[in-house]
């Protein structure tokens, strides 16, 4: 039989009779696919418009692997620390996954700055665009609450120290500002139920927000058209439209190549790296935020209290409430930033002053006397920590459980180091904290004599370190060492 | 170029609807395949971008969970009695993630036709369920789909594909020692999986 030729449309005709498709190219015509690809650009496809499909390719790239670190992370405050140790030091192309999208949601920060900065500077808020622009604020806050709630979960020290401050600022909000923390850390102090929360609202309850505002997002994107060149007769460039697909769709794809290609280097050359587990004793830690919250933070440290409610609360309220506002307050329809001095010239300030700040606390940072050593002390702790290899958590059995039950004088000795409050610096499971040294093997390093000196007067050393000398009874003293002495 | 070239090579519903084989199909065909190739780009990329995913999510089954040691029984004299199979709990350190947990398994101490210990798993090399010795019948059923073994294992009826899995035992300082291992379902012959 000879081959008939194909109807124009067809693909396949076994697949088009039992897909019910007669004329696929009619129908991907008429498909939400089609509409988008042939969504007719005013003035041309530009790389200026590649930001909108960045964000939503980063969106999806920390969707797959914020899926996959599900795999291996347990959201309590006994695991967590363990689990993305394992997964980072211990589970094939972990360390990699992680580094995407940890550095996932700076690139974020990053593409929605840019994002946000091109749609003010082409105007394109105005008009039918006010939704539009309030979608997309939700969406910015959106981004910034996960951003938030992400860096807790690893519960190493610099996500806990750095959480515990971010939400005591809620404080400062009158009257609703300390149930609100209560509500967001389940109680009044951090803890395996302020994790839990954490990881609902970024897993489960903001992810959902974010899919819901970037639907109303794009829909509303797509009722009022793209908004075109800042500069141009209306007429002439309704004439030169282009569609989106083919131009724009390779401009987007480049951009969604270089962030691929920025994200891949950056976790395989620089992968992100996680400090010792958190140990709320320590009093020395020097908490600093992410970048993107660094002019925040410094921002904060002008205000003493009394004014601090100004500083912390009605300033930024305010500055949030004009950005939101925008296109409610500059109602004109004029688009070219030249002639829009006013709003041009407060973005660029509040822009400057944000960039000023962070720099100012780099500064402080490397120039204070205190601050400077302690935070490359936690530097040091971090790469330390990251050196060790992996341990995994022992399940069911403290690892002194079995020899404190030998004799009944290193059980004791077991109880006094319960009572006199030794596992706060030296950690519960003694193997250190970033205070105070693990305990193993303390009865090899020196003989019951010296622990018994060292134990009644620290060495000033010890003292610096936070070392308090151990005041019980001479009995009391003999079975602690005891214990000591049975850790191996 | 001019505004109706332009529209000619972008708007498709003129090119789709109106025009399949003249001038104006050179452009639909230019369209497929970039399409053609923005789709295999898009695939290759994909493809890429998936390998360490999937390395990721395949560790566990490359990782071996159980360490092999070799487990003590118990004195050899306490065991002379022995004369039909006895159950033993062995302990097993095992890594189960990024736990380290410690499991009983249990084990069936025989003698084998030379008189000599044998041990053997309790786990049916059917599907797995935990075989029980019936010393009133003088023999193994599991009881999930009524295998049947003879005291020293061999497989007499039901579905089991080979008799239980006999494991390396020896008499180490006048005690008794296993060496504990898993053995792969379904198979005629007794293969160690990690």
């Amino acid at each position: 039989m000879a081959t008939q030729p194909l109807e124009p449309g067809t693909f396949n005709p076994w697949i088009d009779r039992r897909a019910g498709a007669r004329d696929r190219r009619k129908h991907l015509e008429s498909s939400p696919l089609g509409a988008v690809l042939n969504e007719p650009i005013p003035g041309g496809a530009s790389l200026a418009y590649v930001f909108g499909s960045g964000l939503l390719y980063l969106f999806l790239s920390q969707v797959v692997t914020g899926m996959f670190l599900a795999l291996y992370y347990v959201p309590s405050a006994d695991h967590a620390h363990t689990t993305v140790a394992y997964l980072t030091k211990e589970v094939t192309s972990g360390s990699f996954i992680r580094s995407i999208h940890a550095y996932g949601s700076s690139a974020i920060v990053i593409v929605l700055l840019l994002h946000v900065s091109q749609t003010f500077l082409y105007g394109a808020y105005k008009g039918r665009r006010k939704l539009l622009w309030l979608a997309g604020c939700v969406l910015f806050a959106l981004m910034l609450g996960m951003s938030f709630t992400g860096y807790l979960l690893p519960w190493d020290q610099k996500a806990y120290f750095a959480t515990t401050v971010g939400t005591n600022i809620l404080s400062y909000i009158p009257v609703i500002g300390g149930p609100l923390k209560s509500l967001l850390r389940g109680g009044t102090e951090m803890g395996t139920l302020t994790l839990s929360r954490f990881f609902v609202l970024h897993v489960f309850l903001i992810p959902g927000l974010i899919l819901a505002f970037i639907s109303v997002h794009v829909f509303l994107f797509r009722r009022a058209g793209p908004a075109g060149p800042i500069q141009g007769e209306p007429k002439a460039l309704k004439q030169s439209t282009e569609p989106f697909y083919p131009k724009q769709v390779l401009f987007d794809a480049c951009f969604a190549l270089v962030i691929i290609g920025c994200l891949g280097l950056l976790a395989h050359y620089a992968p992100v790296s996680l400090g010792p587990k958190a140990s709320p004793a320590d009093t020395q830690y020097v908490p600093r935020p992410e970048w993107y919250y660094i002019p925040v933070f410094q921002w904060l440290k002008y205000w003493e209290s009394g004014f601090a409610i100004v500083g912390i609360l009605v300033i930024p309220a305010f500055v949030a409430l004009l950005f939101v506002a925008l296109p409610f307050l500059d109602r004109r329809p004029e688009r070219r930033p030249w002639k829009r001095p006013v709003s041009v010239s407060i973005y660029g300030f509040i822009f400057i002053g944000l960039g000023a700040l962070g720099g100012i606390s780099h500064r402080n940072d490397l120039r204070d006397p205190v601050v400077a050593p302690q935070l490359a002390k936690q530097r040091a702790d971090v790469d330390a920590f990251m050196k060790r290899p992996f341990e995994p958590e022992v399940a069911g059995i403290s690892p002194f459980a079995a020899v404190a039950s030998l004799s009944p004088t290193v059980s004791s000795g077991k109880k006094v180091f319960d009572t006199e409050g030794c596992a706060e610096c030296h950690g519960e499971d003694l193997s250190g904290t970033p205070s105070a040294p693990a305990l193993f093997g303390v009865g090899q390093k020196y003989d019951s004599g010296r622990l018994r000196s060292i134990l009644r007067q620290p060495t000033e050393a010890m003292i610096d370190e936070g070392m308090q000398p151990v005041d019980v009874k001479d009995e009391d003293l003999t079975a602690l060492i005891a214990f000591l002495e049975s850790l191996k | 170029m001019d505004h109706t070239e332009e529209i000619r090579i972008g708007n498709t519903a003129d090119v789709f609807q109106n025009d399949y084989c003249g001038v104006r199909s050179i452009s639909s065909s230019r369209r497929t395949f970039l399409g053609l190739m923005l789709s295999a780009g898009a695939a290759g990329l994909g493809a890429l971008l998936a390998v360490p995913l999937l390395r990721f999510l395949l560790h566990p089954l490359v990782q071996a969970t159980t360490q092999p040691s070799w487990k003590e029984i118990g004195n050899v004299e306490d065991l002379a009695s022995v004369t039909s199979p006895v159950k033993k709990l062995v302990k097993v350190e095992q890594r189960d993630g990024w736990r380290k947990i410690v499991s009983q398994k249990a084990v069936y101490i025989c003698r084998d036709a030379k008189g000599d210990f044998c041990a053997l798993s309790s786990v049916c090399p059917h599907l797995g369920c935990t075989i029980a010795w019936h010393d009133d019948k003088n023999k193994f059923v599991c009881p999930c789909h009524n295998g049947q073994f003879t005291a020293e294992g061999k497989l007499f009826g039901g579905p089991p594909p080979r008799g239980m899995d006999r494991l390396e035992s020896k008499v180490e300082d006048g005690k008794l020692v296993v060496h504990y291992q898993n053995f792969r379902q379904l198979v005629p012959n007794k293969e160690v999986i990690a």
